[in-house]
């Protein structure tokens, strides 16, 4: 265990580090910087003088170990926008965008969990149909149009709920929903499939016939077996919700790291852009080494893999 | 050759990866799959709307009754033929600018078929290409590419495509590249998987036996038998690419005016949802139904892909 934990560590490091390294090339080469940062109405001499006070003349390799030697300390620079450094811009917004994607996994897991525990049991009847339905919509519903259509119904003509701000627990309810939802057809349908395997299992087949209950063969023994991978898709549906909570906080206007990224993005602030993306990347690295781990303690066979 | 049938058959239970979720297996014979392909309602639904939608886009200019990019200021905000104050003259209402919504409705067909289809294309590969070497020849080869693989899936695709759209400008075609550099993921996850079930299969030892090339190898041994699998892939991959599309639209960084872009249209009618709700519903609409037609067509390809139907 300890061997596999020590190398599932070192490949995330070398997975983070490999993606600072694309997504700052992928910056510096798809435009040149200094011509987005002046302006369509900048002379030429006023793009070089930018090129030089931004140090973006420098060789590529100098600019990326400077970035990155930064990094490391949580140093990212400051903002070409806003008169901030980054990491304070980030820690200022990163707690709404946790909040909201915390919020929409919550809810993608209490619906998506036993909605496939229950189509899995009523397999084929109108429930099993059902829950395929619902699946189905979700996968197909681009969620930024979900939730201005949430915004139309629940925010306008019922009036039940704000359509924008983050004040209160009530301005999360629509983004989390929205969010949530594009997360729940996914982990359904893998509740559904592990249940339906683990139910044919020969230990459900003992457990049974050893009279337990119904109800303890299907949470106690089926259920738990049957979570497995279910727990590592809910920890890589939170890394894609994390980089996906853009568009719905852009939809809701919410102040968090989405919002943050769009209006960088919009502005040329790419070292807000930079720090933003590594951020959120290294949230899904993290989430995902936590599963493998946690995959890796509750079945064992996966640690000799 | 029964062959290619049974054997990833027996393998890919004890292969069915926890987390790459269900793998199709390489499809059956063609004359089974006809006969399966009207006995299943979501196929059928699925194959119908698709079907409909490349009709539309190859139609599009003899079915609009309209140009799509005519302004007429004096009629902004028409509102739909089923609404009190709408008119037959413009059945879908017109937008801001007094464009027609049905013709641009039409005409935006083509832009989101063509994102799918060239996505998927490009996407499809260079993910294959990825996965079946990885797969082939496992050891080194698969564990670089398999790196490769893990590092694309901890990049934020949203965001990326989203700030590289940006700098390059934002237009069709990079949207289109953009999107096709990035959605590869699954195509080599697939790939991979599939291949190592396939890679001991004696067709593939006669072949080598043989002294066949090992570019034969690949290409006329190993690609037809994956074929099926990667088929409903890139049912999936053109859905995602769609859905990717109009949400960068949506935010300014994709397809950019006055292009009838799906997403660019819900984008366009944002600032008049409240009282004029059709026209963000009606571009809504066509995205849901479109994407949810290819994730139908996909869903049941995979059912007739795996032995067992529905799982």
């Amino acid at each position: 265990m300890g061997t596999f934990i020590i190398r599932r560590i070192l490949v995330a490091i070398s997975v983070a580090l490999t993606i600072s390294i694309v997504s700052f090339m992928l910056l510096h080469l798809s435009g040149d910087l200094a011509t987005s940062i002046a302006g369509p109405e900048a002379t030429a001499e006023q793009v070089e003088q930018i090129r030089i006070d931004y140090g973006l003349d420098r060789p590529i390799v100098n600019q990326y170990l400077d970035w990155l030697g930064g990094a490391l300390t949580f140093d990212f620079g400051r903002s070409y926008y806003y008169q901030s450094t980054v990491v304070d811009l980030i820690v200022d917004r990163m707690p709404i965008t946790l909040t909201l994607g915390g919020l929409a996994l919550a809810l993608a897991v209490s619906i998506a969990i036993p909605l496939g525990v229950l189509a899995a049991l009523k397999r084929d009847t109108w429930v099993d149909r059902l829950a395929l339905l619902f699946a189905v919509v979700g996968q197909a519903m681009p969620s930024f149009w979900f939730g201005l259509t949430l915004i139309v119904i629940f925010a306008v003509t019922l009036q039940w709920l704000p359509a924008a701000g983050s004040d209160g627990w009530q301005h999360f309810v629509l983004p989390a929903i929205a969010l949530g939802y594009y997360a729940t057809p996914a982990m359904m349908r893998l509740t559904r499939t592990g249940m339906l395997e683990v139910l044919e299992a020969d230990y459900i087949r003992t457990a049974r016939a050893k009279g337990l209950r119904t109800g303890s063969v299907i949470f106690k023994h089926a259920l738990r077996n049957a979570i497995i991978p279910v727990v590592a898709l809910a920890a890589v549906e939170l890394g894609f919700m994390l980089g996906g909570s853009v568009v719905i906080e852009s939809v809701f206007s919410l102040n968090g790291l989405g919002q943050l990224a769009w209006d960088a993005i919009s502005r040329n602030d790419y070292p807000v852009v930079q720090a933003v993306v590594l951020i959120i990347a290294l949230f899904y690295i993290v989430l995902t080494l936590l599963a493998d781990v946690a995959n890796a303690a509750l079945d064992p066979r996966i640690r000799t893999r | 050759m029964t062959i290619s049938n049974v054997s990833p058959a027996e393998s890919s239970a004890s292969t069915a990866g926890a987390s790459l979720g269900e793998i199709p297996l390489p499809a059956p014979a063609w004359s089974r799959v006809t006969r399966r392909l009207f006995g299943h309602r979501g196929l059928a639904i699925g194959l119908i709307v698709v079907g409909l939608a490349v009709l539309i886009a190859l139609f599009a200019p003899l079915l609009a009754p309209h140009d799509p990019y005519h302004q007429d200021i004096a009629n902004r905000m028409v509102p739909p033929v089923w609404h009190d104050k709408g008119s037959w003259i413009h059945v879908l209402g017109t937008d801001k600018l007094g464009r027609d919504t049905l013709s641009r409705l039409l005409f935006g067909t083509r832009i989101s078929l063509t994102i799918g289809l060239v996505v998927a294309l490009i996407s499809g590969i260079i993910g294959t290409t990825l996965g079946v070497l990885a797969g082939y020849f496992g050891g080194r080869v698969d564990a670089v590419i398999s790196y490769i693989i893990t590092t694309r899936l901890a990049m934020p695709v949203v965001l990326v495509a989203l700030a590289l759209s940006s700098l390059t400008g934002g237009s069709l075609t990079t949207v289109i590249v953009l999107l096709g550099l990035l959605l590869w993921d699954r195509f080599a996850v697939v790939s991979r998987s599939v291949t190592q079930q396939v890679r001991d299969a004696e067709y593939v030892y006669a072949a080598r036996t043989l002294g066949c090339s090992l570019p034969y190898i690949l290409l006329r041994e190993v690609l037809p038998n994956i074929a099926g699998s990667l088929i409903v892939v890139m049912t999936l991959e053109m859905a995602h690419a769609i859905l990717l599309e109009a949400t960068l639209s949506f935010l300014g960084m994709g397809v950019q005016p006055p292009l009838p872009s799906w997403g660019l249209m819900v984008a366009e009618g944002k600032a008049y949802m409240f009282f004029q709700p059709w026209v963000i519903a009606i571009p809504g609409i066509a995205l849901f139904v479109l994407v949810l037609a290819i994730n139908l067509l996909g869903d049941g390809l995979r059912d007739l892909n795996a032995p067992g139907g529905r799982n």
